[in-house]
């Protein structure tokens, strides 16, 4: 294998991106204007941050230095959500079909105990006092939906257990257990991470067509006849798309950062935030490479590349908020849901690089890359028969 | 990489078929190293078949062929080492320079650092692109995208070349600055298999040519040889003697 020949194939692929317009405006410039758009459109910024009112129903014992009521104050010290306290849960119920509140939080007697529990204990499980916040949330208002659980669970964890989002058990359980950001939420927030992946699926269609194009113009049979190995022909895609991944995140973290929204994550989360999407960028060349394999030309290409785009963009992306939780179940089975999910974790939640969440995200990911790309290499060569 | 000994090129019994199509039927052929062979016929006789299977990019039905003595089905790798092709159809990125293009091929063979400029600077001057090489190939006419196709051919400074239809679509300038270039690359040593259906073309540069028609050698020999065998004035009379058809009529 011979690094200066791959090396040389993904500067002729860069040169690509850059020079040719359309290339340049699905790879880089679309998600750009789409993130500016979405950041315009979605109140990025502080300043346009919205509450959710909730009813909150203490059941735990009375007095201000009980848990239950430091849980109440840090939820209500956390902006996102208006809590409005209730005496009882019939009448709590009552205002969220009115309307009235998005959400109901029942916090039980047990509360109490569980929390004191776990803090005079926080090594030993087996001493702890279980308990279940129960969370009813207005199925009607998908965004409220998204926001509320992961706010009370983060607040939980941060406020009042002590603990960073995902990071270790801890006796009290939530009915509905997603996290989401906390402080300042905003649509735009809840969407950001979800554009990360949306961008690098269109890297398909590009994929695609480079290789249709050089195997109707000749050039990937004329590259064949060098002393190029059909290895370092496809690494040279790799890397040179995973360089091209790397700066469409580099420009929607820029962008989005911009606009207002400024992930939770440290370092490390943004570090493994771009490696997940970067990986990501590889296993869209893999699609590329199947959608080559099946298209007898660049056209027939970019009619077919949206048999994967689209599945990817509407089950795995910021889209996918919207569908029902059947369609959000069935994301699971694309590569994209996986790369919002961690992306969101980390960036949104703020949870830690080692949560479980995150590292199965990106196991996902990365199983899925190599399979795919694998597939793409095999396919690829089979029918487009660049060498005997 | 160099070739074994002083073995040109050899093509014992070449067949390939396609479905119920002989695109070469029992082709056998050998040419000296260090000499300028044209293989003549109309469009679709089979020229750029044979090149194809030379080069390993078509696996044939049936024969045995040899490049520099390499053997072609067993030392591929070997023999795109020291060949190089200017394939029919002007396979160039039109994102990238002319001089881009041919970087890139060099690069591709491991030519690298001063001996790749070097070399990229000699074949920009000798095929006539000094004023167009940093341009796009995109703006350029047909003509001068197969000047850079021939460069790029020659990037590596190949000992074996196979120029299929090198000239088509140039005009009668470029045409003439090719053929120079084509007779000090065989005055250099280098062993050149071009197909053409331009007779003259032939005539003036071929040491020796092969008559190809439906996927059979029908004729060989040097261009004043054929012509005094068949008692005509130019290679298409030959052609027309022997098939009774023009070469522009096709296979």
């Amino acid at each position: 294998m011979n690094p200066g020949r791959i090396l040389a194939l993904a500067k002729k692929d860069w040169k690509r991106t850059l020079r040719e317009p359309a290339v340049l405006f699905m790879i880089i410039l679309f998600p750009l204007v789409l993130t500016i758009a979405f950041g315009a459109s979605f109140g990025a910024g502080a300043s346009q941050a919205v509450s959710y009112p909730v009813a909150v129903v203490d059941q735990g014992v009375p007095g201000a230095s009980s848990p239950s009521q430091q849980f109440t104050q840090a939820l209500t010290s956390a902006g996102v959500l208006k809590v409005q306290p209730y005496s009882d849960n019939q009448t709590a119920q009552s205002a969220l079909s009115q309307g009235t509140v998005q959400a109901v939080l029942l916090i039980p007697s047990e509360f109490d105990a569980s929390i004191q529990s776990f803090k005079a204990y926080p090594g030993d499980s087996s001493r702890w006092v279980n308990s279940s916040l129960s969370l009813y949330v207005d199925s009607a208002s998908l965004v409220a939906g998204q926001v509320i659980p992961s706010a009370v669970q983060s607040v939980l964890d941060t406020a009042i257990l002590g603990v960073k989002p995902q990071t270790i058990a801890s006796p009290v359980s939530i009915s509905s257990p997603s996290l989401v950001q906390v402080t300042s939420t905003t649509v735009f927030d809840t969407f950001a991470p979800g554009l990360y992946s949306f961008a690098s699926i269109f890297l398909i269609m590009m994929v695609a067509q480079s290789f249709t194009t050089d195997k109707e113009s000749g050039m990937l049979r004329r590259i064949s006849v060098t002393t190029t190995t059909t290895t370092e022909l496809m690494l040279s895609e790799v890397v040179s798309y995973m360089v091209i991944g790397l700066a469409q995140v580099l420009l929607i973290f820029g962008a989005s950062y911009a606009l207002g929204y400024h992930p939770r994550a440290g370092v490390e989360g943004l570090a493994l935030g771009f490696l997940i999407a970067v990986i990501f960028s590889t296993c869209n060349v893999g699609f590329g490479l199947i959608t080559a394999a099946i298209s007898k030309n660049a056209g027939a290409a970019t009619g077919l590349s949206f048999l994967f785009v689209l599945p990817q963009m509407f089950l795995g992306t910021f889209v996918g908020s919207a569908l029902s939780a059947t369609a959000q179940s069935v994301g699971k089975a694309v590569p994209a849901y996986y790369v919002t999910d961690a992306l969101t974790s980390l960036f949104s939640r703020g949870a830690a690089v080692t949560s479980g969440t995150v590292l199965l995200d990106l196991l996902a990911v990365t199983v899925f890359s190599v399979v795919i790309l694998m597939a793409g290499i095999f396919l690829f060569n089979k029918f487009s028969r660049i060498s005997r | 990489m160099l070739s074994r000994g002083e073995a040109g090129i050899d093509i014992q019994g070449l067949a390939k078929a396609y479905a119920d199509v002989k695109a070469v039927d029992g082709l056998t052929l050998s040419i000296d190293r260090g000499e300028l062979f044209g293989l003549l016929g109309p469009n679709g006789s089979g020229k750029t078949t044979t090149i194809n299977c030379l080069n390993g990019l078509v696996k044939p039905t049936a024969g045995r062929m040899s490049v520099g003595g390499y053997d072609v089905e067993k030392e591929t790798a070997q023999v795109r080492a020291i060949s190089g092709l200017s394939p029919q159809e002007t396979a160039v990125y039109p994102f990238l320079t002319g001089r881009e293009n041919i970087e890139l091929f060099g690069e591709l063979y491991s030519v690298s650092g001063g001996t790749l400029k070097s070399r990229v600077d000699y074949v920009i001057g000798k095929v006539g692109l000094a004023e167009d090489a940093r341009r796009r190939v995109s703006t350029y006419s047909g003509g001068t995208k197969r000047r850079v196709s021939i460069a790029m051919a020659l990037i590596q400074d190949p000992e074996f070349l196979f120029l299929d239809e090198p000239t088509v679509a140039m005009d009668p300038q470029s045409r003439r600055a090719v053929w120079d270039f084509i007779r000090e690359l065989k005055s250099r040593g280098k062993t050149i298999l071009l197909t053409t259906h331009y007779m003259e073309e032939a005539e003036e540069l071929c040491d020796r040519v092969g008559i190809i028609d439906h996927g059979k050698l029908i004729a060989l020999g040097t261009p004043s040889e054929l012509k005094a065998k068949y008692q005509a004035k130019s290679l298409e009379d030959v052609f027309i003697g022997i098939t009774g058809r023009t070469i522009r009529e096709g296979a």
